[in-house]
């Protein structure tokens, strides 16, 4: 049943809405649990967007099997989306930097709020963004060291390739992610793929984790694969590579690949002259799991981050 | 007066970013100054245009207190300036959620971290900010409660309201709250245009600037006294909301006293023109914040009040 998280009016003949599709069991009990699979809050995410169609596709396929509540969220920030926009058009923060949001504050920090609220007390929420246009990623859960122990069992049944545990940030502490671990609902961050595509394989492959999820969870009691086994990052240890020179990146190395310390990640060129303005190297034995794919880059800008310690 | 280059930055097609620095006196860091981190903030890049052009005849006339240094940035995103944008041209990251900044990560956190290190030894340190929602305030100097603040300090720039702010986990990577926490007194000061110039609460700013500079004894100025400020808490002031969207006709704005039960705004329906909402005041007070565009959506801050407080 599709369903009215927050509604609010924009000042032309408009209405924005959050919206959610709430599959449950045929004959439920009450007794039911619940897991939310949010997504759109960076309207140039656009991954989850396949996600939420093709779960919402296969659960309708056998509903005989649904033996919970899946609540289903395409947008968070549907003006996003629609607009090619990462942000809430015409609001300066970012919407995953002001939860849990607030009833008196602007339009945005109350949509955040009644998003919060609706989604309290489920069993589980898995949120999904897929890094931005500059850089692919590997399918991955991040989780903050704090929620580690809680979590990084759950995220084994997610089907994805890594699971990076980080240290815990303030600024983060505004996410949905954050807000919804303090309150209770186990909540994953998912990142995969790049900004503004949809790769259909990463889409494939976390939908099959899903659904192991959620048979694990009660929720679903029809097919589920095996999940792969992640590799996890306390395993080793992350270097960032950043460019030291503006120009174009051109990379040589392979994304989720093998590389060795002083084996090419990549060159950074000058169109105008003809050179080669930085040669980058990688700096560990390690896998790529973040690879530049906006090929201008600036002084400082992320090129690649390596899984160090890890050939597969 | 010294001008130099405190941090240049290689563009890929552009000419190269330099983020410049104005000395004025030598000695110890006694004040900062800092204008536009965003590219919109025009108004801010003025005010410190004038204070540089105030301290230079200072500085001519001997008005510059021995053994003070003061330095003033009036613009570091000037990149975004130039094309019309407010954040960094490339990947609209926030110059102002980016410090302390890291030298080695990304760019927008190198150009933070390159800026901050020149600025992050002042005794004192003045940044004219910009809001997060759009809108008019009464002129005021905010500051951040991390425990490290001075709200009597604040009252020396003589603008008429002190606003201490209880950070949020967003704030905690602005300048403001950086400069608090390597214990530099920071003062954030909001004049009531961001990308326009509005000349008189630019000299407003001006003269609030240079007020405080000498009561710190780092100048020799005189002028006016200002104002005792009233300080006030933010989350004490009361946010009225809209619940209808449309065209928004503001009846009453900054610093405007109000009595309760007041029309303050009115939203009209943007086809037929007739008042779908009028935004009636909850409380007697004087109107410190006011949105300032023709559209409003609904639930959205439209004003901010101080209860019950006279002219």
């Amino acid at each position: 049943m599709i369903e009215t998280v927050v509604s609010s009016a924009l000042p032309v003949d408009e209405l924005l809405s959050i919206k959610k599709n709430r599959l449950g069991p045929e004959h439920p009990t009450g007794q039911e649990k619940r897991i939310c699979i949010v997504t759109g809050t960076h309207g140039d995410e656009l991954e989850g967007q396949f996600v939420c169609y093709e779960v919402n596709r296969r659960i309708q396929e056998s509903m005989e099997c649904l033996k919970g509540i899946v609540d289903i969220y395409p947008a968070l920030n549907p003006l996003g989306v629609d607009s090619i926009t990462r942000g809430i058009p015409k609001f300066d923060l970012d919407m995953n930097r002001i939860f849990p949001g607030n009833k008196d504050g602007s339009m945005a920090e109350y949509i955040a709020s009644e998003i919060v609220e609706d989604i309290e007390g489920a069993d589980l929420c898995i949120d999904i963004h897929s890094s931005n246009i500059f850089l692919k990623e590997i399918p991955q859960v991040r989780i903050s060291e704090i929620t580690a122990e809680k979590l990084v069992p759950l995220a084994r049944f997610l089907n994805v390739d890594f699971i990076w545990v980080h240290s815990a940030a303030t600024v983060l502490e505004a996410t949905l992610a954050h807000t919804m671990n303090m309150r209770g609902v186990p909540t994953l961050v998912v990142e995969m793929g790049v900004g503004m595509r949809i790769t259909r394989h990463y889409c494939d492959q976390l939908v099959e984790g899903i659904f192991t999820l959620m048979k694990e969870l009660g929720i679903w009691d029809g097919y589920a694969t095996e999940p792969r086994e992640p590799v996890i990052s306390t395993d080793g240890e992350v270097s960032f590579i950043n460019a030291e020179a503006s120009g174009i990146f051109i990379p040589t190395v392979g994304h989720w690949k093998n590389v060795r310390k002083g084996e090419p990640i990549g060159d950074i060129v000058e169109p105008l002259t003809g050179q080669i303005l930085q040669h980058i190297d990688s700096p560990v034995d390690g896998e790529v799991f973040t690879l530049r794919e906006y090929p201008v880059v600036y002084e400082g800008s992320l090129i690649a981050r390596i899984l160090g310690g890890i050939m597969k | 007066m010294t001008k130099e280059i405190i941090f240049r930055l290689q563009a890929p097609y552009r000419d190269e970013l330099r983020v410049h620095g104005y000395r004025f006196g030598k000695g110890e860091k006694s004040a900062c100054i800092v204008g536009a981190l965003r590219g919109n903030e025009v108004q801010q890049l003025y005010i410190c245009s004038q204070i540089i052009n105030t301290l230079k005849e200072l500085e001519r006339r001997g008005c510059i207190s021995a053994g003070k240094e003061i330095l003033v940035i009036p613009s570091v995103n000037h990149f975004s300036m130039n094309i019309g944008r407010r954040f960094w041209p490339a990947d609209n990251t926030d110059i102002n959620r980016m410090f302390p900044g890291y030298s080695e990560g990304e760019t927008t956190q190198r150009i933070a971290a390159g800026v901050f290190e020149n600025i992050k030894d002042y005794s004192y340190g003045i940044q004219f900010a910009s809001f997060y929602m759009q809108g008019d305030f009464i002129p005021h100097v905010r500051m951040m409660d991390t425990g490290y603040q001075n709200p009597s300090l604040a009252n020396l720039f003589g603008l008429p309201y002190v606003v201490i702010r209880k950070p949020k986990p967003y704030d905690t990577t602005t300048l403001n709250y950086n400069w608090q926490i390597w214990e530099t007194n920071a003062f954030s000061v909001y004049t009531n245009a961001t990308d326009r110039i509005d000349v008189a609460s630019a000299d407003q700013a001006v003269a609030s600037v240079m007020r405080f500079l000498t009561r710190m004894g780092i100048i020799k100025y005189f002028g006016h006294s200002g104002y005792i400020a009233s300080v006030i808490e933010e989350g004490d002031l009361l946010s009225i909301r809209t619940n209808a969207a449309g065209i928004f006709r503001r009846l009453k704005g900054p610093n405007d006293p109000i009595r309760m039960g007041e029309v303050m705004a009115e939203i009209i329906d943007p086809y037929e023109g007739y008042v779908t909402m009028q935004i009636v005041a909850p409380t007697d007070g004087i109107v410190f914040f006011a949105h300032n565009e023709p559209l409003a959506l609904e639930n959205t801050v439209v004003f901010k009040v101080i209860k019950k407080l006279h002219k």
